[in-house]
C-alpha cells in the first residue's frame, strides 16, 4: 500500500470516528436507551445508514461501477447457511453489546476521546477474538 | 462552525453519513467495511500458539483496516476531546428513571463515570462491564463473521440474510442483557 493509500483511509476513519462521537453511537446511554426502546435515536441511526447503504450497494450492483482503481466491485456473499453460527455468535455479541455499551467501532472511538480506560475493554475483545480461533474447531457453525 | 463541531448531531443527519462510510469505501478501495476484523488481524499478528484460524498474511488483509482504525481514534479525539459537546446526552426521561433505579447517578458525559474509570476496575460490577464485555463483544463478533458495521451496516446494506440473522442474534443477546442479567450486575 502506498502512502496516499494510508492517508486516504486514515481520512475516512477519521470522519467515521468524528461521527460516531457526534451521534452519541458511542454512549453507553443510547445503547442502554436503544435496548428499552424509549428513543428512535438509535434506531433511526442505524435505520437510516443502512436505507443509505442499500441505495449505493444497489446502484454500484446495477450499473457494474467500478472503483478508482478501475476495477470492478465485487462484494462476496456470506454463506447463510451456517444459522447457528449467526444467531449463536450474534447473541454472545449482543450480550456484550449490551454490557460494555459499545461495540467494536465506539470502543476505539471512545478511547481516542481520552477515555483510557477503554484499553481494557479492546484487550479483552483481541483476547475473546483469540479464544474464538482456538475453539473454532470445537463449535457449531 | 466550533458550535456544529461540537454540539451532536441529530440521528437523521449521523445515519446517512455513517451509511456513505460503505459506498466510498467500496469505491475508493472495493473494501468491504467491518471494524472487527480489526481484531482478528491484531491476533494474525502476534499468533503466539500458532492458531490455524490466525494463519494469513494479515498484512496484505488488514494494513488498509488496521489504518481506518487508527482513524477511528483520531476522529475519537476529534469530536470528544478537542471538540466535545460539553452537554449531557440527551436521553428518554424513561431510560434515566431506569438506570438511576439501578443505581447509576452520573449522567454528565458519554458514559457513566460510575462505571468507566480506571478504579472501576476494583469493583465487581466494573470488572464484568469492562472485561467480560470486552470479551464477548471480541468473542461474539468474531463467531458471528461481523460486528454492527460489517453486519447490521455493511451486510444489511448488501440485503445479505446471514447478516439480517446475525442482527437478531444482537437484539435476542442485548435484550437478555438488558432486562435480566444487568439488573443482577449493578
Amino acid at each position: 500500500m502506498r502512502f496516499t493509500e494510508y492517508l486516504k483511509y486514515l481520512f475516512i476513519g477519521t470522519g467515521f470516528g468524528f461521527v460516531l462521537v457526534k451521534s452519541e453511537v458511542v454512549s453507553w446511554f443510547r445503547i442502554q436507551e436503544m435496548f428499552r426502546f424509549d428513543s428512535i435515536h438509535m434506531y433511526g441511526i442505524i435505520g437510516l445508514a443502512v436505507v443509505v447503504g442499500i441505495i449505493s450497494v444497489q446502484m454500484i450492483k446495477r450499473y457494474h461501477i467500478k472503483d478508482v482503481q478501475g476495477n470492478p466491485i465485487s462484494i462476496p456473499p456470506k454463506d447463510s447457511s451456517q444459522v447457528t453460527r449467526y444467531l449463536v455468535g450474534g447473541s454472545i455479541f449482543g450480550l456484550g453489546w449490551a454490557l460494555l455499551g459499545a461495540c467494536p467501532g465506539p470502543m476505539f472511538a471512545l478511547f481516542g476521546s481520552g477515555l483510557t480506560v477503554m484499553v481494557v475493554p479492546i484487550a479483552a475483545a483481541v483476547l475473546g477474538t483469540y479464544v474464538y480461533g482456538m475453539l473454532r474447531p470445537k463449535l457449531p457453525h | 462552525m466550533i458550535d456544529l463541531l461540537s454540539q451532536p448531531w441529530p440521528w437523521y443527519i449521523a445515519g446517512p453519513v455513517i451509511g456513505l462510510t460503505v459506498p466510498i469505501l467500496l469505491f475508493l478501495g472495493g473494501k468491504m467495511f467491518g471494524i472487527s476484523s480489526n481484531l482478528r488481524h491484531t491476533c494474525a499478528a502476534c499468533n503466539f500458539g500458532n492458531v490455524a484460524f490466525f494463519n494469513y498474511d494479515w498484512k496484505s488483509a488488514g494494513k488498509w483496516n488496521l489504518t481506518f482504525l487508527a482513524g477511528t481514534v483520531l476522529g475519537g479525539f476529534l469530536g470528544g476531546y478537542v471538540f466535545a459537546n460539553p452537554e449531557p446526552v440527551n436521553l428518554a426521561s424513561a431510560t434515566i428513571a431506569d438506570l438511576q433505579a439501578m443505581g447509576i447517578q452520573d449522567f454528565s458525559g458519554l458514559v457513566p463515570n460510575d462505571l468507566f474509570t480506571w478504579k472501576s476496575l476494583g469493583s465487581t460490577a466494573g470488572i464484568i462491564v469492562l472485561a467480560l464485555g470486552g470479551f464477548l463483544v471480541g468473542f461474539g463478533a468474531r463467531y458471528a463473521g461481523g460486528c454492527t458495521s460489517g453486519h447490521a451496516i455493511s451486510g444489511l446494506s448488501d440485503l445479505q440474510l446471514a447478516s439480517l440473522l446475525a442482527v437478531i442474534g444482537f437484539f435476542i443477546g442485548g435484550l437478555i442483557m438488558t432486562y435480566f442479567i444487568y439488573p443482577l450486575i449493578l
